[in-house]
């Protein structure tokens, strides 16, 4: 379903030119699960974000579910994130003035869907993630693991095909950091494509892919690919 | 996007700074009460002033002897046009278009009755004076003689000689000293009050001949000519015109419409409205100077939420929107408080100085509010521009 090919990204930092991905070749399917680690500076962000289409390669092919999704406008690369792909990031990035609820319904909004249908989606999200007595609260009022369930539920609530996380357990304690990875694996069960950048080999042992990256390449992969 | 998220989620925001909202709002609604305030005050004044002058009707022309040239003024008195007479003001009355006409002219004179003298002002005037002037006689009536060399010495009071002179008593018959002269009181005024600083009650009319001999002018200071309402103001001109013409054979008087002088009074007064309008508009700019800062800081307090918006989806247009619809909220609430503090104030003032007239008309209102939001969008374009620009990726790790 992702495809990289020969992609590159450089960036000008003064007058020095940073590689910080260099020829990645990738595939992930569907249902993958895949970690993603390395020291810092290795490029597993620049990666991440490249895949979120945050970003665009200097070089190189990325498709996405068959299509080229290399060099779309800003309009048409939200369309994509907003329908294929969710994030979770390390310090959750909950908007603090907006309940829980809201924050869930944040990417529903951004895509216009109905009110009637947000409502649905919103209730059942609360439920699955033990947040309904939560729905009202603030970031502020919930815990650690009550707010990345927030963010988790926020970046499915679109029912995307890709879920990139980012240091998911960074900001959690032990215990709230393996109740999150047991729901995001829970999403590779439903055919999601799951991919952790994390630098906890706990985290990251667990996925069935595990790259690693150093000086912008990967540099292994362990585990069975799909 | 729908349009109520859009509120949903700028109203968000505006409510969880809601100090700086206020604070940044009332900027803004002091710009918007400074500026109703001022035109309302602007406003009332050209209402009250035009008010002044079109009391004695709006559908009235004058004739002047002397023909106005561009620079210097009337010379009817120096030069050597013909006085306007009786018969030219007799000459006018048959003519199309004309409703009444009245001969005048003024000065002032002593006056006795009952032992009591007084100084006041004496119109010569002709037999339609109360009808080409809209004005009305309390008690007894003009003279109805034609207005001619033979006018008997006959007198209508104003109401506040008739007050001093005719104290508790029936005027009506008796006879007022003007200047030596004996005339005989056929009517009273109703109280009028001062027109422009001159006092209409405080004098009394008689017939213009009478006048013309008591003041030694060879002639009238102005002929009025009342037309009907429907008329054309130019069609009436030429008429007067040509006729005049005819019998001074050229032209050497001047009309002066009421119309023209009150558009012409209308539009300086207007200039006055707008100035101090805009000088209110100045302290709205201030408030659009105290949005453009807050938005600055929004964006860059913010700059992580803009990251994540953009990773769930948000094109770098909604990021504008919601941005811009923050400034325009702000603008817009602070611009509605201003309206209704300025109008307050105006009616505040207008309450405990009555003689001050105020007037707020709705447009003013309506422009005003649209000038806050205006700016408010204005002084918002550049940060949420900013926002709407900013590089995602690096967004997002803005802490």
């Amino acid at each position: 379903m992702i495809q990289l090919e020969r992609v590159s990204r450089s960036f000008q930092v003064g007058d020095q030119q940073v590689t910080a991905l260099r020829d990645i070749n990738l595939a992930i399917a569907a249902g993958d699960y895949v970690s993603i680690m390395g020291p810092s500076g290795s490029g597993k962000s620049t990666l991440l974000n490249l895949i979120g289409l945050l970003d665009r390669p200097s070089s190189g092919i990325y498709r996405l579910d068959g299509g080229n999704v290399t060099d779309l406008d800003d309009q048409q690369q939200a369309k994509v994130r907003s329908e294929k792909i969710g994030f979770v990031f390390q310090s959750f990035h909950l908007v603090p003035r907006l309940s829980a609820a809201m924050n869930i319904e944040l990417p529903l909004i951004l895509a216009g869907i109905p009110p009637a249908e947000r409502k649905t989606r919103v209730t059942a999200l609360l439920e699955n993630y033990s947040l309904t007595d939560r729905a009202d609260h603030r970031p502020d009022q919930l815990s650690g693991g009550q707010r990345q369930r927030v963010a988790i539920a926020r970046a499915t609530s679109m029912h995307p095909a890709v879920l990139l996380a980012d240091e998911p357990t960074g900001n959690l304690d032990q215990a709230t950091g393996k109740e999150v990875i047991n729901l995001l694996e829970l999403l590779v069960e439903q055919k999601v494509a799951l991919i952790v950048v994390t630098h906890d080999p706990a985290v990251g042992g667990r996925a069935k892919r595990q790259l690693h990256m150093v000086d912008g390449k990967i540099t292994s992969e362990t585990g069975q690919a799909k | 996007m729908l349009f109520p998220d859009l509120i949903r989620l700028t109203t968000s925001s505006f409510l969880a700074y809601r100090m700086r909202s206020f604070l940044t709002g009332l900027g803004i609604a002091i710009g918007i009460t400074a500026v109703i305030l001022l035109t309302s005050i602007g406003e009332g004044l050209h209402q009250f002033v035009l008010a002044e002058f079109s009391q004695f009707g709006t559908n009235i022309t004058t004739v002047q002897p002397g023909k106005t040239q561009m620079q210097g003024g009337n010379v009817g008195i120096f030069g050597s046009s013909r006085p306007l007479s009786l018969n030219d003001a007799e000459a006018l009355r048959h003519l199309p278009y004309v409703e009444s006409v009245n001969p005048g002219l003024m000065g002032n004179s002593d006056m006795r009755a009952n032992g009591k003298t007084r100084r006041a002002t004496v119109f010569g005037e002709g037999r339609d004076f109360a009808k080409t002037f809209s004005m009305k006689v309390q008690s007894g009536s003009f003279w109805t003689d034609e207005d001619n060399e033979q006018a008997r010495a006959q007198v209508v009071l104003g109401a506040k000689i008739r007050q001093e002179l005719f104290a508790g008593q029936n005027p009506l018959g008796s006879y007022l000293r003007i200047a030596g002269q004996r005339y005989r009181v056929i009517g009273v005024m109703e109280a009028k009050g001062q027109i422009l600083g001159m006092d209409m009650d405080d004098a009394v009319f008689i017939p213009a001949a009478r006048a013309m001999e008591l003041f030694n002018r060879p002639g009238l200071m102005e002929i009025n000519v009342s037309y009907r309402a429907s008329t054309d103001l130019a069609a009436v001109t030429r008429v007067i015109t040509e006729r005049l013409t005819e019998r001074h054979g050229r032209e050497d008087f001047t009309l002066i419409s009421q119309e023209q002088a009150l558009e012409v009074l209308s539009s300086v007064l207007d200039v006055i409205t707008f100035a101090v309008g805009a000088l209110g508009g100045i302290s709205l700019l201030v408030g659009g100077v105290g949005i453009l800062t807050i938005m600055t800081m929004a964006v860059t307090e913010r700059t992580a939420e803009i990251g994540l918006l953009r990773a769930l989806g948000a094109r770098e247009k909604q990021v504008l929107v919601l941005f811009l619809g923050e400034a325009i909220l702000l603008s817009a609430l602070g611009g509605l408080a201003g309206l209704a503090l300025g109008i307050a104030i105006a009616q505040g003032l207008h309450w405990l100085f009555p003689a001050l007239p105020v007037h707020t008309p709705w447009l003013f209102a309506v422009l005003a509010e649209i000038s806050a939001v205006s700016i408010g969008l204005i002084a918002g374009v550049v940060p949420a521009l900013r926002a709407a620009r900013l590089n995602p990726v690096e967004a997002l790790h803005a802490e």
